[in-house]
């Protein structure tokens, strides 16, 4: 089986990202995973043990000094030499800031083709088919790359599934970086609140809030809703708009797309803008004081009321079946 | 200060966007199409330069059809100096690569200190193309940024990691791309509208490029399907019981 390159990205506390785990995943539907790493030294021969649980026959290892100081350059760097050494038919990124520009970059070096945002992959023969939810899942594409080397950045959370565990052969890699042809990162600030609430993305449940919440200080009772049913926390363009949540909250054409077992959209009226952002979702509920509201077109639960009154009622119903 | 502006049309967000079935390429005629918000805020991190620096000029440039040159006015009329307008009937669904190494070939015939774009299109929300750029002209790139300081060579901001942030920085000449935080994009006012009507448009065919077709791999779409239409649900009006019939139906589905 050919070779099947991901970029593992690494955080800058020396974590493995929460991408890695479903680009190992998609990898293994294509060939043999390999990780590629670039790290500061020492940061990423610590976690071969954990790529090989996750599935990566091989670890690509590239530690130099300049990973923390030279900006998306060594990832882009590491993974041009690593194609070089190990001819793969595929490199699986995220769709993260960093992978991206690695993406980007290893495109033009490789004169591949690149394909973006897949929410899953599979092979076809000796071809790499990306499958795409575009427009708010309105539509399902498939795409392939033709005439170079196929270069898939993955969405996160989409593809499901592991890969076998593996014990992985380490292949140190010399990348020297030229740090003159890139940005420097001068510092880190990991400011990040400590959470136990699930990210938007990937989360399978979401309670998200609009215009109908009237105030900042009322989205807390999105908030409460979304902690007694371990749901993440989001928004509409409206409630972000209002100054309710930051711009990170936001669901919809111009935000993060969800696709959640269960989505509840509270004082949310449902434009376009919005519904194009969670209606693959596979249940919908919807509160809102207007009967009109579009978003009742697409819920599988609608109620017309004051979610002052009922979302505090629903805690408290969810609260007592959970005892 | 020489400023180019990487823009977009785009179709509107606030409305309906449609593929077209049999080339999985996006329907143009199907919303309106306007200039994408992000491009917007990327012009306004050129022109709040522009503002507080004399002898700045800001250029923007678009790859796009015919029509696109109200993109370019609507930039104009915030108050851009000028436009460049590559326009080539084979462009027609590009890809990311393709259209890199286009943007990239009328860059070269251009002096400039930064390029400016946004962090990823409304519509093809690739996020790749400013990057590209940066690397066929051999410059430094940051994409992504969440702040903008900019000065006589060089630029500095922030930019999310999965942690928190990071602050980075680079020397002119760069390509940088910012996100919808970078700033709040300015209305033109009717001085600027007026003036936009006169201000140059220089459109490029890809013959006066040099360029004929993409030099490496290409993306392309196998196959497009529309996903059937939702319908409603059970709709009901809150007697005072809504709660507990939802918690009912939540149970029944098996989601509490």
């Amino acid at each position: 089986m050919s070779n099947v390159l991901v970029l593992a990205e690494v955080t800058p506390t020396g974590e493995l990202s929460a991408t890695v785990p479903s680009l190992l995943a998609a990898a293994a539907k294509l060939g043999t995973p390999v990780a590629v790493v670039a790290t500061a030294p020492g940061v990423g021969s610590a976690l071969t043990e954990q790529l090989g649980s996750l599935g990566a026959q091989k670890v690509y290892l590239a530690e130099t000094d300049a990973a923390g100081s030279v900006l998306s350059g060594v990832a882009a760097d590491a993974l041009t030499s690593a194609v070089e050494a190990l001819q793969p038919s595929a490199v699986l990124l995220a769709g993260s800031i960093d992978g991206r520009e690695a993406a980007a970059r290893l495109a033009v070096r490789t004169n591949g083709g690149l394909v973006h945002d897949a929410v899953d992959v599979r092979a076809d023969g000796d071809k790499v088919v990306a499958t795409h939810s575009v427009f708010g899942g309105a539509y399902t594409v498939e795409s392939t790359v033709e005439g170079g080397l196929a270069i898939v950045t993955v969405r996160h959370g989409a593809v499901e599934g592991t890969a076998d565990a593996a014990t992985p052969e380490v292949v140190n890699a010399d990348v020297s970086v030229d740090a003159s042809k890139y940005a420097a990162i001068d510092s880190f600030n990991n400011v990040k609140a400590e959470t136990t609430r699930p990210e938007l993305l990937g989360a399978s449940k979401v309670v998200s809030g609009g215009r109908g919440l009237g105030s900042k200080e009322a989205f807390d009772l999105v908030e409460k809703l979304a902690d007694s049913l371990g749901a993440a926390v989001g928004a509409s363009r409206a409630a972000v708009d209002a100054g309710y949540v930051p711009q990170s909250y936001q669901v919809g054409q111009t935000g993060v797309s969800v696709s959640p077992q269960l989505y509840i959209a509270l004082g949310i009226s449902g434009a376009i803008q919005h519904r194009a952002g969670m209606q693959t979702a596979k249940t919908i509920v919807a509160i809102n004081k207007d009967g009109d509201a579009p978003i009742f077109e697409i819920a599988d639960f609608g109620i017309v009321g004051d979610i002052f009154t009922i979302v505090p009622q629903l805690v408290e119903a969810i609260e007592a079946r959970a005892k | 200060m020489r400023i180019i502006a990487l823009i977009k049309q785009v179709p509107d967000t606030g409305g309906e966007r449609r593929l077209d079935l049999t080339t999985g390429l996006l329907d143009r005629d199907a919303s309106d199409k306007i200039i994408d918000e992000i491009n917007e805020r990327a012009l306004e991190v050129a022109l709040a330069y522009k503002d507080a620096n004399k002898g700045t000029e800001v250029v923007v440039m678009t790859m796009g059809p015919e029509d696109a040159t109200g993109t370019i006015r609507k930039a104009l009329s915030m108050g851009a100096d000028s436009g460049i307008h590559i326009a080539d009937a084979s462009l027609v669904g590009s890809d990311s690569a393709w259209s890199a190494e286009v943007l990239a070939a009328a860059l070269q015939r251009e002096q400039f200190d930064l390029v400016v774009a946004g962090n990823e299109s409304t519509d093809g929300r690739g996020g790749v193309v400013p990057i590209m750029i940066a690397e066929r002209l051999g410059l430094p790139a940051i994409g992504s940024l969440d702040s903008v300081e900019l000065s006589d060579g060089s630029v500095r901001g922030e930019r999310a990691t999965e942690s928190g942030s990071m602050t980075v920085s680079s020397a002119l000449p760069a390509v940088i791309s910012v996100t919808e935080r970078a700033a709040e994009p300015r209305f033109p006012n009717f001085k600027g509208i007026m003036t936009a009507k006169k201000k140059p448009i220089g459109v490029l065919s890809l013959s006066e490029l040099g360029l004929s077709e993409a030099s490496g791999g290409r993306s392309v779409v196998l196959s497009t399907q529309e996903r059937p239409a939702r319908t409603a649900g059970k709709k009901i009006v809150d007697d005072g019981s809504a709660a507990a019939q939802l918690a009912d139906f939540l149970a029944a589905e098996r989601l509490i």
